[in-house]
């Protein structure tokens, strides 16, 4: 942990007398000091130049009203047009070369190796994957590739404890909890080992063992969530935060300025966390947005603390994560972090991305701003890595991931009658009626379904 | 005069008081709160103790921790209910009018009710109950009248509750509360104040999905629910007055899901069967009882079932009288069905 970071923690836990209440009213800090730290910390690279440390304050934590006796007057006559960008707080470049020195977490060579590797075998996953999607044996798919750093870096911020909710590009967040390469073929075979009993379209991950609810489909709809379920944290006393994450595209959404508002209003430990990796689908985010990012949004119209951050650093999305947990958690407040990335990946199985921007683009954020790459670089410098034992993981994690698909895959699906079960509680009587019925009906046509592939009903 | 409403009675209840609805709406959440320390109230409004006074008192008693406003946002006010419901809390969360409950139907539709479904078991959010006060009110226009519950009843996973008496309403309330599914409570705001009675001020609760029968008869059968009970009990006893029609009056209570055999059991007795609710006809629950009970009754029913429903229209403001299905509608409904 970096000094910066280990500062401004502690300077939250002195200032932070209790669990604040909106209601109470109660004015505990004044974030200006702690502002300071927050910007010294993102900027010790030196090389943002223009700062701007009233971002960093926010008014939630304050508490103060913007009553409309305390503005400031003019008689200027002038147009209010966006002046300022947040930096993007960054700390080890392509090279694998950390500055300053102190932004290093200094993992142990265990620990760091352990996170390369994972980040190997969510490629080597994602590869087979699409491959096994694309050749029919799995009906969707979504890879992750560019965003590794974002899921290996911010899940090792967080604890065991604290709650997930995530959109659908967060695979490695879950197995860096984890989950494991059988429980993502089990739910994207939607065998019968499947926890979600094959209900769900693949990539639907949730596991209540790792703390991840469940992934649906419709966007942001997990933001407002994630707030309640932050609240319910503080309201039991749990020393825990929720962390939600969605993509650029998702913000747009009206859920998400509900979900900010709410946390910010009701004073929620919700880390939100943004993946902008520029593209939604076929939409960049020049056409998604005219204001400076998501990370924007935070400050000035929510009050929110905020950072943003490269998210193809792992350890610059470590340190962020790290901080934001800590004000989240000490202050029970919300942080809202944007990390800045580049879907190297099409959206899906079923979208081609070829046809709405270049190889080029593609090839820039592949060769310049590759996170596994940096973190290879920076493993190398340290001496822990060779191209041997790149070639021999790979090869390791191809043999994991296949063996796990082919298990999957040799599993019958899960009983038809799952169908009618988790609907409620207990399945009221016309669901039993509509059950039977089926029963009844596929009895005779017993050639006409694939009733083979099912589970025998217990 | 007015007609009195046959109260429900409850079995070794013990000491009552008379209640409003608006007091055992209240009443049901004080008990609520003081019986689940993991129990909050939200919404727009709630703090100060509701614009209808649902909620009064209440945060002077649990705290403004437990009982809270939020932000002016329905699909807010929808998510962090579920998300409160996910992580093990009981979410009572207002929608200050059922009309204004369309920005949180994504959330009430795609989230809440397929929760448990889509995780396999693993999560749910049962514990999550969305109040919100519906129903023509005298003046309210297109937006302080509409009675959505057939949007929500079209929903596997989802509940839908409407009660009418205070004794129902208390009972129902807390049942929905402690329900482990997502429930939908939809309160008729025309007996807030109007609707009084005798309750129980004990902790008791009247099951979901079953229907209540009001008054027995014989001729034929009568279903409504909500603040539209009000209106039927007025038309069944105009019916037994003038024409000596024995009607057998029943309270569906629980929309979602609903309590076919009692129909079924009424109709095939009576072999009538008038459905009547203030929403529009076309696509409202109506259409959904006519269809079941000509399923299960076809060789009992004498004449065809009629839906006296609101007409096809937005709810109008200077037309209420002429729009709503009144008690002479259903009256003259029941003329031509006994007469059929």
């Amino acid at each position: 942990m970096s000094q910066n970071i280990k500062n401004l923690s502690k300077l939250v836990r002195q200032s932070s007398n209790r669990w604040l209440f909106q209601q109470n009213r109660v004015q505990t800090l004044s974030l200006n000091n702690s502002s300071i730290f927050v910007k010294n910390a993102i900027n010790n690279n030196n090389s943002n130049k223009n700062i701007n440390v009233k971002y960093f304050s926010t008014k939630t934590e304050t508490q103060q009203d913007l009553d409309v006796d305390k503005f400031d007057y003019t008689n200027k006559l002038e147009p209010q047009v966006l002046k300022d960008y947040i930096p993007c707080y960054t700390v080890m470049d392509q090279e694998g070369v950390v500055n300053p020195p102190s932004a290093d977490p200094n993992f142990g060579q265990e620990l760091v190796t352990k996170m390369y590797k994972q980040m190997l075998l969510l490629n080597t996953m994602d590869s087979i994957f699409y491959d096994v999607q694309r050749q029919g044996r799995i009906s969707f798919y979504m890879t992750s590739f560019g965003e590794e750093a974002i899921h290996i870096g911010s899940a090792q911020a967080l604890s065991m404890d604290d709650t997930i909710f995530a959109q659908y590009r967060e695979s490695g967040v879950l197995m860096w909890r984890g989950f494991t390469l059988d429980e993502i073929a089990n739910q994207c075979c939607s065998n019968e080992l499947d926890p979600g009993k094959g209900r769900q379209m693949p990539v639907h991950f949730g596991s209540k063992r790792i703390n991840v609810q469940t992934i649906s489909s419709p966007l942001t709809t997990q933001l407002p969530q994630a707030v309640g379920s932050s609240y319910a944290q503080k309201l039991a006393g749990e020393k825990n935060c929720t962390i939600v994450y969605f993509g650029e595209g998702a913000a747009s959404e009206g859920d998400f300025h509900a979900a900010m508002n709410f946390a910010a209003t009701l004073s929620t430990p919700t880390i939100f966390f943004c993946r902008n990796n520029k593209w939604a689908i076929s939409t960049p985010a020049s056409e998604q947005y005219r204001g400076d990012g998501i990370a924007g949004r935070g400050p000035s119209a929510y009050g929110m603390t905020t950072f943003r951050v490269d998210g193809n650093d792992i350890w610059a999305v470590y340190n962020v994560t790290k901080m934001a947990r800590d004000i989240a958690v000490e202050k029970g407040v919300p942080v809202l972090i944007e990390a800045m990335t580049y879907r190297v990946s099409h959206h899906s199985t079923s979208d081609d991305s070829s046809r709405y921007r270049t190889t080029e683009e593609i090839n820039h954020w592949k060769e310049k701003k590759n996170p596994v790459n940096r973190l290879k670089n920076y493993m190398i410098r340290k001496g822990w890595w060779t191209e041997e034992l790149e070639k021999s993981t790979i090869k390791e994690s191809r043999e994991q991931v296949k063996a796990a698909l082919q298990k999957a895959e040799a599993q019958k699906k899960p009983m038809i009658s799952e169908l009618f079960t988790d609907v409620y509680d207990t399945i009221p009587n016309n669901l039993l009626e509509q059950q039977k019925e089926l029963i009844e009906h596929i009895k005779l046509y017993p050639e006409e379904y694939p009733i083979d592939q099912y589970a025998p009903e217990k | 005069a007015p007609i009195p409403y046959p109260s429900a009675v409850i079995e070794n209840a013990g000491e009552t008081q008379k209640m409003n609805l608006f007091q055992a709406i209240n009443n049901a959440m004080d008990i609520s709160l003081r019986t689940d320390e993991k129990a909050c109230i939200f919404g727009e409004d709630v703090g100060f103790g509701g614009v209808f006074r649902c909620t009064v008192d209440l945060r002077d008693k649990y705290g403004a921790k437990r009982v809270f406003n939020t932000p002016l946002c329905e699909q807010g006010i929808a998510g962090f209910a579920i998300g409160m419901a996910a992580q093990g809390a009981t979410a009572i969360a207002e929608i200050q009018f059922a009309d204004y409950i369309f920005p949180a139907f994504d959330q009430i539709v795609n989230e809440a009710a397929k929760y448990r479904y889509r995780s396999g078991g693993q999560f749910d959010c049962g514990s999550v109950t969305f109040r919100a006060p519906y129903g023509a009110v005298g003046h309210g226009g297109h937006y302080h009248s509409q009675s959505p519950e057939s949007y929500f009843a079209h929903t596997p996973g989802l509940k839908v509750v409407m009660p009418n008496t205070p004794v129902e309403a208390k009972g129902l309330l807390l049942a929905s509360i402690r329900d482990k599914n997502p429930v939908v409570f939809f309160e008729p705001k025309l007996l807030y104040r109007s609707a009084v009675e005798e309750v129980p001020i004990g902790d008791y609760e009247i099951p979901l999905g079953k229907a209540r029968v009001v008054q027995e008869g014989s001729d034929i059968t009568i279903v409504g629910w909500g603040s539209q009970m009000r209106v039927l009990n007025q038309a069944v006893h105009m019916a037994k007055e003038k024409l000596g029609i024995s009607c057998e009056l029943i309270d569906l209570r629980t929309i979602l899901p609903w309590d076919v055999e009692a129909v079924e059991a009424s109709v095939k007795k009576t072999g009538r069967l008038i459905i009547s609710h203030e929403a529009p006809k076309t696509g409202g629950w109506a259409a959904e009882i006519s269809s079941t009970i000509q399923e299960r009754c076809f060789l009992h029913l004498e004449a065809p079932i009629q839906r006296i429903c609101g007409y096809d229209t937005p709810f109008p403001l200077i037309f209420e009288r002429f729009y709503v299905p009144d008690h002479l509608k259903n009256f003259e409904a029941i003329k031509k069905s006994v007469k059929y």
